[in-house]
């Protein structure tokens, strides 16, 4: 906490600077949540207003009604919970048999799996949508589903967990004669608390936010998830009306931002620390 | 199935003690001692990463040995069916994209993208966290969490929002420079503005992940070798040039791939924001090859995919080169 060298003047101007950056950053979000409430005269009114004149829920309502957005925002959590639970669990059991347990082929397995971490999704689109499209779950929320319900990130990230665990704890578990499955249940797991949170923020954060994907595999509006839906609508015929795409964009936004914020110590931890190693 | 595993020295083969009564009752692990209560260790392992490894094989590894294949073929969208009836036509792809030239155009693009794109995100991120890190005491969490909003929040909803604040006449940043004089220019509708404007909105998307992870590398920069350089008479420059950024080197190199990286892959500013115009001037690899896809030309985008593969490896070995030889 040492301050060398930094004068009561000189932080007085670093915090006026900070705040000028913290307005700046989160302006577009305030923003685009008043213009939400805004009429379509107003959103074109020059100079621009902050403050609704005449603040109305009509955007929203139309968006529930007309655009079906509930079915889209239902979509998006199906995806983003089964997603999350899938790589929680598969992760983390892959995870503890890299970091504990032997067995035959495991450092094939471990290549395999890290050697795709650098791979981007852009070289695998392709081949996945084609195969996706031939076991026929385009336009299907298992065709949404699948693709990630495990990641090579997620297994990292657990195994390099695991490794710190005292090994003690297996030896243990199996003098009172549990198997090893039993130990990774009850004694493996419940330790994991920070590496599962940190991968489970994570994961649903990138499902919720997934575009590309989404946008090819769901072609009709019963399997839209949020981001496509909003993104369609913007560029499609509609995309003049400022008032519903505001509010389509707070529709998306405010759930993950509320997520955030409760979990916003363990999120931040996890980018910090899955960053350095 | 016959070989023994030993699982890490003390062998878990009981004297028979009271500690026994505790099993699962399963009369086998007395005569067994190397079963222990479920299955053998191998097994198990094979039990707990098969889940991983069926889904992993089939939409990871596969695609990726598929893709691969589909790059030197001539698979359009109407062979779906039949994925394997299809011509080889060698490196026919690669040369058609290479002579492309809106896929010039878009590498122009990508290129402009990384080159000004990342140093600028970097440049925000690390003075923020210097900035938060020994600058500031109180609000530092406020802060923190305020410039962090922008990374979790979805691009889309973000690209919509912004292609509004760029408007050219009733535009909220056109408004503000207008406050000091400036006449801004018409953002996304300028060829010669759209990719400043695309920047300026990813930089302020993403500066936030960088700075995250520069005050967590921040932290391994120990105070006393700061006082102790303030004491030889270093400036605040100079205690950034000689202390700190030597020692945040790791965390920069991790930085700089990543943002590159994720540069090299710009695809949704672009689509939601200006599909790539206007005259191309804002079309990136990524949405290029994602247009290639959509006209159905499934071995043409294999190929460009890979195309995009190859320089994020360059890309990515070079970053390592540099930072390494520097240190």
């Amino acid at each position: 906490m040492a301050m060398v060298g930094t004068r009561r003047g000189g932080r007085l101007w670093l915090y006026a600077v900070l705040a000028i950056a913290l307005v700046a950053v989160v302006a577009p979000f305030v923003w685009m949540v008043l213009g939400s409430f805004k009429g379509e005269g107003e959103l074109r009114a020059n100079p621009p207003t902050w403050i609704p004149q005449t603040a109305s829920l009509d955007n929203y309502t139309q968006l529930f009604s007309r655009l079906s957005f509930g079915t889209y925002f239902a979509n998006s959590v199906i995806v983003a919970v089964v997603v999350t639970a899938g790589n929680l669990l598969f992760c983390s059991m892959l995870g503890y048999a890299l970091a504990m347990l032997d067995f035959k082929g495991k450092k094939l397995v471990f290549t395999a799996v890290m050697g795709t971490l650098m791979i981007p999704g852009v070289v695998t689109f392709v081949p996945l949508f084609v195969l996706v499209a031939n076991i026929g779950l385009i336009d299907s929320l298992p065709g949404l589903i699948l693709p990630f319900l495990v990641s090579p990130f997620g297994v990292f990230l657990m195994r390099q967990f695991i490794l710190g665990l005292p090994k003690d704890l297996l030896d243990a578990g199996r003098v009172d004669g549990a198997g090893e499955l039993r130990i990774f249940r009850q004694i493996i797991l419940p330790l994991c608390g920070p590496a599962l949170a940190t991968l489970g923020i994570l994961t649903f954060l990138g499902s919720w936010n997934n575009f590309l994907w989404p946008l090819v595999v769901a072609q009709q509006e019963s399997t839209y998830t949020l981001p496509v839906a909003l993104a369609l609508y913007s560029t499609g015929q509609n995309s003049t009306n400022y008032g519903l795409l505001l509010a389509g964009a707070t529709v998306v936004v405010i759930p993950i931002l509320a997520v955030f914020l409760v979990f916003q110590r363990r999120f931040i931890e996890g980018i910090a620390t899955t960053g350095i190693k | 199935m016959a070989t023994v595993t030993a699982p890490s020295g003390g062998a878990p083969g009981q004297p028979g003690g009271p500690g026994e009564a505790g099993g699962t009752g399963d009369t086998e692990t007395s005569r067994r001692p190397r079963r222990t209560g479920g299955l053998r260790e191998g097994r198990a392992a094979w039990v707990l990463a098969l889940p991983f490894c069926v889904l992993f094989l089939f939409f990871t590894a596969w695609p990726v040995v598929q893709s691969l294949f589909m790059s030197f073929t001539d698979t359009r969208s109407r062979d779906l069916r039949t994925p394997f009836d299809v011509n080889v036509i060698g490196l026919d792809n690669y040369a058609k994209a290479l002579s492309d030239p809106v896929f010039r155009k878009a590498a122009l693009n990508t290129a402009y993208f990384v080159l000004i794109g990342m140093p600028l995100t970097l440049v925000v991120a690390l003075a923020a966290a210097i900035a938060l890190d020994k600058g500031i005491t109180r609000f530092r969490s406020v802060f923190r969490l305020g410039f962090y909003m922008p990374v979790i929040t979805s691009i889309v909803a973000v690209a919509v929002v912004w292609r509004f604040l760029l408007q050219d006449e009733f535009g909220l940043i056109n408004t503000v420079l207008g406050w000091v004089g400036i006449d801004g220019p018409n953002w996304l509708g300028d060829p010669d503005w759209s990719m400043p404007g695309l920047i300026l909105m990813a930089a302020w998307r993403n500066f936030g992940t960088a700075m995250i992870i520069f005050l967590a590398g921040l932290q391994g920069v120990p105070a006393q070798l700061h006082e102790a350089a303030a004491i030889d008479g270093a400036g605040a420059w100079q205690r950034f040039r000689h202390v700190t950024l030597p020692l945040l080197r790791p965390t920069l190199l991790f930085v700089s791939v990543t943002t590159a990286i994720g540069y090299l892959q710009f695809f949704e500013e672009p689509f939601v924001m200006t599909s790539g115009g206007p005259l191309n001037s804002t079309i990136s690899l990524s949405m290029y090859t994602y247009k290639q896809f959509g006209f159905g030309n499934y071995g043409l985008a294999s190929s460009m995919s890979y195309l995009i593969f190859v320089v994020i490896a360059i890309v990515t070995a070079i970053q390592f080169r540099l930072l390494r030889e520097r240190s």
